[in-house]
């Protein structure tokens, strides 16, 4: 395990740039176009047909790469203020672009928790100079206790564009009808940690034939859907807007698209582990997949995955949880839940997904470029003449294999360690600013 | 090397031809054990650790006399007192034990998967002493060589687990050795207190003793941890023993020549009356006195001692 971690470097962007031979994005016709962007400014020029020789600026020469609007996670956990040995916004920003990732919204849950407006206003003060567009969410209630809510209209003012109880999930209802009523209000959505305390009791995996193998406390399916119907049947009674969290159930999936069917305004996410990995991968009880909610079944995954091909999951998003190696390397029923997810979600995708022709590009932009900033209301960084530029350069076919070594996070809890992913993140163009691997 | 690793973390997907080497390599040394000197040198010069990061009387007692009746060298550590409480991690205290050039690392801890975890990152062959409510095979390893002497088969033999299955080590241990063997296992205990799908592991489950019991050749009784009363998953001591208790009227019912165990410390009046741990049927005296042999057993394998063993 090496000690010097690989150093993020990105820089402002002083003269123009040529992107040339490659083929970009378009959102419009959905589809791949071969033509050269001329970038200055942070803005995007020009799209046609250019002279490379005589262009007075940077060339970028991209044969056989493609350039897409930059991907958003909308559920990441930087762990400033407070743990900042495990992230920080810079290092976690670092993780995000290195995975193509040019907005992220940070969880509230950090010590202290993001439930005023002083500390959105520190959030959003330490992502500005940073490559990432960061977009904070607040705490549901004050201090994510569930008792009072917290000064919604004053964190909305200051810039979050979404609430939540992620970390602490909030089990006493009446607390929670009162804060999606006060959040409709900013037609901003309540993004809720679907889980019942009392049926997950200490769990610390998926509660079936391998907990019972493995002798560990089980984490039942049922924590998770019947707090995803109590937080549906909520929202859709008081007309608010809900984000269902990290989906890990097939259960789930169901109760989500039922909602849907009814009209209720619910969307909800899936994790690229969730999408992959099942609750077997735990037999050598690596706490490296031990995760809330936890690995599932087969069958559960398979469930996911569909949902993902037709419609019903929303977007992908990491729940990048970082957590110091002394505190994984751990005994697993007393090593954090959480899992780093940013530097690898790309690959796991093409890898797994694209490349085995169960997702197809299109339905991959829509996941994670197109849909979560529909979800929150956000600008969609397509790329068109005078537009903002907001794209990544991507090698679809390049081989890798996971190494903690090489992450820009500060901390290296990841399941997919060892793994052989394709398609690499080559330059972030964002904010006027640039970042090469 | 007899036994295909070097290292006794679980019987899961222990072999029979396994087992049986282990419980003939037991009757050497039971057999050293009724002479008047029941020490023999084949360890000599071999050190072994206990690390017991959980409470544990018997299990540790019966491990001491095992290393030191095969003269190996014994460093005891228990997690009171050490530098656990201090904040240390499992992985420091362990490496800082290691470099004191262990042979063999015997652990009890009370989360599953330690013992799997250091063997991942120590030199020594590690056995498993009890990791939480996951594995603890040399308890089953008694166990069933305990069956085996009684019947002198183990084949086919009908054997009834009672209790709480859910938090018991010794149970999943012993479906897994047991099913190897051939043995026909069961289980009875209350549904609170019986893990999901254990069904696929080979094994039958009631929920009602009196019909679990009927045409049972042993019944194995697991001791009943009374704050789980406390945390809601049966009514009260009372009921447990009603409805779960190996009580003398029961036993009257059952056959003449039926075994019962107990793995200890036994609730008396709780999951076993006293009067029915201590008539005939019982073994469970013998089961301790074979625990010495059977962890000299295994001791003796994951050695890497090549000696044959004509002691």
């Amino acid at each position: 395990m090496g000690i010097y971690r690989k150093k993020f470097e990105f820089s402002e962007c002083p003269k123009p740039y040529l992107i040339k031979d490659g083929k970009y994005f378009d959102l419009k016709t959905s589809d791949f176009v071969e033509a050269d962007i001329i970038i200055d400014k942070g803005i995007i020029k020009d799209i046609g047909r250019f002279n490379g020789d005589s262009f007075k600026g940077r060339v970028l020469d991209i044969v056989g790469k493609v350039v897409f609007p930059g991907f958003m996670d909308m559920h990441v956990h930087f762990r400033e203020p407070g743990r900042e040995d495990k992230e920080t916004m810079a290092s976690g920003s670092f993780a995000a672009a290195g995975g193509g990732f040019t907005s992220v919204c940070p969880m509230p849950n950090t010590d202290p928790i993001i439930d005023n407006q002083e500390m959105v206003k520190f959030i959003i003060d330490k992502g500005k100079d940073l490559i990432t567009d960061i977009f904070p969410v607040g705490a549901i209630s004050k201090g994510l206790k569930g008792k009072e809510i917290s000064e919604i209209a004053d964190m909305f003012n200051a810039g979050i564009i979404a609430v939540s109880d992620d970390g602490v999930p909030e089990n006493n209802l009446g607390m929670m009808q009162r804060c999606m009523e006060y959040t409709s209000m900013f037609d901003i959505p309540v993004i809720v940690h679907c889980e019942d305390k009392h049926l997950s009791n200490g769990g610390v995996m998926h509660e079936g034939y391998y907990s019972t193998k493995l002798g560990l406390p089980g984490i039942s399916s049922i924590s998770e859907e019947i707090a995803v119907v109590r937080n549906i049947m909520i929202a859709e009674y008081t007309g608010s807007k809900v984000h269902i969290c990290h989906v890990s159930t097939a259960g789930s999936v169901e109760i989500i698209k039922n909602a849907k069917e009814r009209g209720v305004k619910v969307t909800c996410e899936v994790t690229p582990h969730h999408l992959t990995l099942t609750d077997k991968c735990i037999e050598t009880f690596d706490p490296n997949f031990k995760m809330n909610p936890p690995l599932r079944t087969e069958k559960d995954v398979e469930t996911l995955v569909n949902g993902m091909k037709n419609g019903i999951i929303d977007t992908i998003a990491t729940d990048h949880a970082p957590h110091t190696i002394d505190e994984k390397e751990f005994e697993f029923d007393r090593a954090p839940f959480g899992v780093t997810g940013l530097e690898t979600a790309f690959g796991i995708l093409n890898e797994f997904f694209i490349n085995k022709d169960i997702l197809s590009i299109g339905k991959f932009v829509e996941l994670l470029i197109v849909n979560p900033r529909k979800i929150l209301k956000l600008d969609i960084p397509e790329i068109t003449k005078n537009k903002k530029a907001n794209m990544v350069i991507v090698q679809l076919d390049k081989e890798w294999t996971v190494d903690a070594d090489n992450f820009y996070s500060a901390s290296r809890n990841s399941p997919f360690i060892g793994t052989k992913l394709t398609g690499e993140i080559q330059t972030v163009l964002n904010k006027n600013k640039v970042y090469f691997r | 090397m007899p036994l295909k690793s070097r290292h006794l973390i679980g019987l899961e997907g222990i072999s029979k031809e396994e087992l049986e080497i282990i419980f003939k390599t037991a009757d050497i040394f039971k057999e050293v054990l009724q002479r008047p000197i029941k020490k023999v040198p084949t360890l000599t010069g071999k050190t072994v650790v206990n690390l017991f990061f959980e409470p544990s009387t018997r299990t540790r007692i019966s491990f001491e006399l095992a290393e030191r009746r095969l003269s190996a060298d014994t460093i005891n550590f228990s997690s009171s007192g050490s530098s656990i409480s201090k904040g240390e991690t499992l992985k420091d205290t362990v490496r800082n034990i290691e470099a004191m050039k262990i042979d063999l690392v015997v652990v009890r801890h009370s989360s599953p998967g330690t013992p799997l975890f250091l063997s991942k990152i120590l030199n020594a062959s590690i056995i498993n002493a009890g990791d939480g409510a996951h594995e603890h095979p040399t308890q089953a390893l008694l166990d069933m060589y305990s069956l085996r002497e009684k019947f002198g088969r183990l084949e086919k033999l009908k054997v009834l687990i009672v209790g709480d299955i859910s938090h018991s080590r010794v149970a999943l241990s012993n479906i897994y050795g047991m099913t190897s063997m051939g043995i026909n296992v069961s289980l009875c205990g209350p549904a609170t207190l019986m893990p999901r799908e254990l069904d696929k592991l080979g094994v039958k489950i009631y929920y009602n003793l009196d019909e679990a019991i009927k045409d049972k050749d042993v019944i194995l009784v697991l001791r009943i941890q009374l704050e789980r009363q406390k945390k809601g998953l049966f009514p009260s001591i009372r009921e447990y023993r009603n409805c779960f208790g190996i009580t003398k009227e029961r036993l009257q019912k059952l056959k003449d020549d039926v075994v019962i165990m107990h793995p200890g410390p036994i609730n008396r009046g709780v999951e076993l009356d006293g009067d029915v741990a201590d008539c005939k049927n019982s073994i469970i005296l013998e089961q301790v006195e074979n625990g010495v042999a059977i962890r000299m057993a295994v001791l003796y394998l994951l050695s890497g001692v090549e000696s044959s063993l004509t002691i």
